[in-house]
């Protein structure tokens, strides 16, 4: 017997979720924002990072987007193989509900339609949708507003085998050096090994969404998140890039298989404003 | 002690500001990204006037969320300066005193902020709602067909910035950053 899930439900999700995700800072993010105030040992850092909690209280009481890019809305589909969708098209129901969120949430529109010519689409919309078919007879929504700013810093490292960890170390301290000042610091580290080309995009792009505070499944990726998290922070860069000992909350590692000649790695930033909403219908 | 500055600000005024000195703006400021750079030089080529007035004008970089029923305007942080970088030195030259942003900037900018006497302020990234808080009002004055890009005319209060890169080119992000580092990295 499949699960009926009606094309207006998705719509009213995904439009609640962008509004929600755009106000409402995660409360993890939040806590360890909290945490960095406390540990910063810049001056000038640990006003910041005051600031930025302070911002995200007033947003939260007035009802109004953290920060005024309201991003790319990239969303993350889990669609169970016993749902059926009717009264129209998912992606349709996932861009009417951005088209709807960004208007009625008094978002920015930060979407245009050709990258060459640039006139803006108006309503933010295509969101960018990732789908995995899984199993059962649920469909789980993630709608993970993305910044600019952090987004232009991020990077792709087509490393080979024997670079081994040493130079997935490398490249980590590479991209955040890049990064600096211009990523909106303290960022979450979303970090994709393995795969190929786009897989490891991905994977990073995930690893921004995972809860900080969690850890890998896999002791030796766990360790390893550690490490590049003390290093990074032992760089100076801090917040907002002025200096400090707060460059970054988290660094999450999500890994995938891999050809035999190649290990790719990608380094998705993701600024203080590392936003998300979930949903299960 | 956060420094109180009028703004639009003269020559004189932004070549004593210091690196590392944190600032409440009043007064006037533009909000001008990418876009409106781009049309302002563009047009200003073809013999159009420029749309603000640019002797020792402050320019915000950013592009706010639209302003809620009973609001003035809706978030408004700063975007990445780097991307204004090949526009900047020639507002500069022609008498831009004050670029507002986030981020780094190039030596064509460096060296045209000391030749033309003009300082960087950076607002922080992200705190967009706090920020919003400081602009009492809001008017657009140009290219309002680019939307969230067009060119807004602020008037804000008590906007806090810290000088990152003063006219005499010391910069913040490399003094701050050498300051905390630990080790080889």
């Amino acid at each position: 017997m499949m699960k009926r899930i009606h094309f207006d439900t998705i719509v009213e999700a995904v439009k609640n979720m962008c509004i929600e995700a755009n106000y409402y800072l995660p409360e993890d993010i939040y806590d360890a924002l909290k945490e960095g105030e406390k540990r910063e040992v810049s001056a000038v850092g640990k006003d910041i990072l005051k600031d930025i909690c302070l911002n995200a209280d007033i947003a939260k009481q007035e009802n109004m987007p953290i920060c005024q890019d309201t991003g790319t809305a990239v969303v993350f589909v889990k669609l169970g193989q016993e749902v059926y969708i009717e009264g129209g098209l998912l992606e349709e129901a996932i861009n009417e509900g951005v088209r709807l969120g960004y208007k009625e949430g008094y978002l920015r529109k930060s979407i245009v339609e050709n990258p060459l010519y640039r006139k803006n689409t108006g309503d933010n919309t295509p969101a960018i949708v990732h789908y995995e078919i899984v199993a059962g007879d649920h469909l789980e929504l993630l709608v993970a507003p993305k910044g600019g700013g952090s987004e232009n810093m991020s990077k792709v490292y087509m490393l080979t085998p024997s670079q081994g960890i040493d130079g997935v170390k490398k490249a980590v301290f590479e991209a955040v050096t890049l990064a600096g000042p211009n990523a909106c610091l303290p960022v979450v580290i979303g970090i994709g090994i393995g795969g190929n080309f786009e897989k490891c995009t991905l994977l990073a792009k995930k690893a921004l969404t995972r809860a900080i505070g969690s850890y890998h499944a896999d002791e030796r990726m766990a360790k390893l998140e550690q490490e590049l998290l003390e290093e990074v922070n032992n760089m100076g860069i801090g917040p907002q890039g002025l200096g400090g000992s707060v460059t970054a909350l988290a660094v999450h590692i999500e890994n995938y298989p891999c050809h035999i000649a190649s290990m790719p790695l990608a380094i998705n930033m993701g600024c203080h404003v590392n936003r998300h909403a979930w949903m299960r219908l | 002690m956060d420094k109180i500055i009028s703004v639009p600000i003269k020559k004189e005024e932004a070549q004593s500001l210091r690196a590392g000195e944190k600032l409440l703006l009043s007064g006037i400021i533009y909000t001008a990204r990418d876009a409106a750079h781009k049309r302002m030089i563009e047009e200003y080529e073809e013999g159009i006037a420029l749309p603000l007035d640019i002797e020792n004008a402050a320019i915000y970089y950013a592009g706010p969320a639209p302003a809620k029923p009973g609001h003035v305007i809706g978030s408004c942080g700063p975007t990445t300066s780097g991307r204004m970088d090949s526009y900047a030195p020639v507002l500069m030259q022609w008498g831009q005193t004050m670029m507002i942003g986030k981020g780094l900037r190039n030596t064509a900018v460096i060296e045209a902020m000391k030749t033309y006497g003009a300082v960087y302020v950076t607002a922080i990234g992200g705190a967009g709602a706090l920020l919003s808080k400081c602009v009492a009002e809001m008017s657009c004055i140009a290219y309002e067909d680019l939307g969230a890009e067009a060119i807004y005319k602020l008037v804000v209060k008590d906007f806090p910035v810290i000088v990152t890169i003063d006219s005499l080119g010391n910069n913040l992000y490399d003094i701050g950053q050498k300051e905390y580092r630990k080790g080889s990295i």
